[in-house]
């Protein structure tokens, strides 16, 4: 289902937590709400699921074209995983799952036997086949998550909300679930929207990222794009490394690590290139990364190969010539 | 482990902060607790007995009961629902609220008791309206309930903010989107969470509703078989001199203590035991 969110307003008391927001979600599709804390993804994404409401009078939600600003949370059919999952702590893996079919009104309510059933599809569907009688708290950080996963899932939500999915968890469940929920979203189509400060995150697993910055949207793109094609400093600097160059006419430079070429000092060109010192060079891991000092003291993040820093033969203190890329607009 | 030297003082101070607090307790809490069991059996079970069977104790204890049965389940309801209101929602007037849940802890009972006086006797505030519709409040049951319920007010809601407030409001958030309706997240997320608070806070509520002397002496009357509480019945009797049935009735009391205090460890014991658990 398509979500559209058009011209949103909300403040807390005097504070502006979103500043006039729109944004189109299409249906099926994975989006990160990307940016630092504070610049009001979280509450965005609380407003969609109504948790929250907008300022009155502000604007519109619509879910697949109808406006939802004044359908009440339990009646959106949002699944919503919180972040630190909040699963009823008394309640057993399989009621946990359960509780949005048990609460619904008796007519519509599955009979116990349908419910078990569902518990065991959803299990399964999260690979947590046989864990029904377990307690949230017997669970590892990762398992919890998934039984938040396909608590929300059992209510057929036509819309999947994710706060901060991995916040939570250590780095290497992180990456695991990272591509099994990338796997799970491939398979079900369902339309997602998740919350992230974590831009290698947002730009490993969104179909579209939404970078947002004190209340407003920075830029919206595929993630390729916006890694590409930051439309400003802001999108530049949150976006993985950059280096920022102060020109000494005209707005700043920003170029990326692994952008800049290196070559002896001795095939420098003026024309386009810059003289630098090595200062230090790190060298562990795929990517080797050099500090190095320009001419006129500013420093520079720079990134190669392995293989090219074996062919430079580089030492800390040796003379460089660097290429930029040809710059653009930035 | 604890590192000794770091936390732990010498042995002398040990034994002499143990033994002070050993002597207090005894002296000031487990004697006066024998000392009404054994003046209560001074001249033996039959005055004992006879003491408890008296028409006017009989009476005091039903009346005990009738206050506690009717103010202890209104103050769980309207602390609930402080509790409730205080850490789910933020408004205007909120910190204010708070601090008048207080209010009965800060103010004597003495003058809670004169208050109440002072607006429902038939000189007070309300009396003329109350005597138009023939209602008697002061130095009567509705008097002595909205007294101790003035009294035992800030129980259940001072154990449940606490407690509330840690849980935060995911869970029956996460029941919001579930789709559950209110009544559905109050008895199948917020009770179960809170259920331990809750029954500490009654608990103590009860053994206080059914204690409570100073604001319930002033708005009672002390008409003997009539409005005499427990608590007013055993002062009478203590002021008549009649020392045995006063302790006899007062062990009625003291048990009350007792069995509090049981269940009270009994909680404790269990939640913290699943508290262990969890973490």
């Amino acid at each position: 289902m398509s979500i559209s969110i058009q011209s949103i307003h909300k403040t807390f008391g005097g504070y502006k937590a979103l500043d006039d927001i729109s944004l189109e979600v299409s249906d099926g599709s994975l989006t990160a709400l990307l940016g630092p804390s504070g610049s009001g993804k979280t509450t965005l994404l609380r407003i969609v699921a109504g948790l929250e409401f907008a300022d009155v009078g502000s604007g519109k939600i619509l879910f697949h074209g109808e406006n939802v600003v004044n359908v009440p949370a339990g009646r959106r059919r949002v699944g919503f995983v919180f972040q630190n999952y909040a699963l009823f702590r008394h309640m057993t893996v399989a009621q946990n799952i359960a509780f949005g079919l048990s609460v619904l009104p008796r007519r519509r309510r599955p009979s116990g036997k349908e419910i078990n059933e569902r518990v065991r599809e959803l299990l399964h569907l999260v690979k947590l086949d046989g864990l029904e009688r377990r307690r949230p708290d017997e669970l590892s950080g990762g398992q919890r998550q998934r039984v938040a996963l396909a608590r929300a899932l059992a209510i057929k939500p036509k819309v999947l909300l994710l706060d901060e999915p991995f916040g939570a968890l250590d780095a290497q469940v992180r990456k695991d679930l990272r591509r099994w929920l990338r796997v799970f979203h491939d398979e079900t189509g369902l339309t997602t929207l998740f919350v992230t400060h974590d831009q290698e995150e947002a730009l490993e697993l969104a179909d579209q990222v939404v970078v947002m910055r004190n209340a407003h949207i920075e830029q919206v793109g595929a993630p390729q794009e916006i890694y590409d094609q930051p439309r400003t400093p802001f999108v530049y600097e949150f976006l993985g490394n950059v280096n920022k160059l102060a020109a000494a006419a005209g707005p700043a430079q920003y170029v990326r690590p692994h952008e800049i070429e290196v070559k002896f000092a001795a095939e420098y060109e003026p024309a386009s290139d810059r003289l630098a010192v090595v200062q230090h060079l790190f060298s562990a891991g795929p990517v080797a990364s050099l500090s190095v000092r320009l001419e006129d003291g500013q420093f520079l993040e720079v990134e190669i190969s392995r293989k090219q820093l074996d062919e430079l033969a580089l030492s800390e203190g040796d003379k460089v010539a660097l290429g930029f890329p040809i710059s653009d607009n930035r | 482990m604890s590192h000794p030297g770091v936390t732990t003082e010498s042995r002398l101070v040990r034994m002499l902060l143990i033994g002070t607090a050993g002597l207090i307790v005894g002296l000031l809490l487990l004697m006066p607790l024998l000392a009404v069991f054994i003046e209560a059996l001074r001249k033996g079970w039959e005055v004992f007995l006879a003491s408890l069977h008296d028409e006017a104790a009989l009476s005091a204890v039903k009346l005990t009961l009738t206050a506690a049965a009717v103010s202890v389940p209104l103050n769980t309801l309207f602390g609930v629902g402080a509790a409730w209101a205080v850490t789910k929602f933020r408004f205007k007037g909120r910190a204010l609220l708070i601090s008048l849940i207080d209010l009965p802890f800060a103010v004597s009972p003495v003058i809670a008791g004169l208050v109440f006086v002072l607006l429902f006797s038939p000189h007070g505030w309300f009396g003329r309206w109350l005597e138009e519709y023939d209602l008697k409040v002061i130095f009567a049951l509705p008097g002595i309930i909205i007294a101790t319920m003035f009294v035992t007010f800030p129980f259940v809601a001072r154990e449940l903010i606490p407690l509330m407030a840690a849980q935060g409001s995911d869970q029956e958030e996460a029941a919001v989107t579930l789709g559950a309706r209110g009544w559905q997240i109050f008895l199948r997320v917020t009770l179960p969470n809170i259920k331990w608070g809750l029954l500490y806070g009654v608990l103590l509520c009860n053994a206080r509703a059914m204690g409570e002397f100073g604001a319930v002496s002033v708005v009672s009357g002390h008409i003997r078989g009539e409005t005499n509480t427990l608590p007013l019945h055993v002062e009478v009797l203590y002021n008549e001199y009649q020392f045995s049935a006063a302790f006899a009735c007062a062990t009625l009391l003291a048990l009350l203590a007792l069995v509090t205090l049981g269940i009270k460890s009994a909680i404790e014991h269990f939640t913290g035991h699943r508290h262990h658990g969890r973490h």
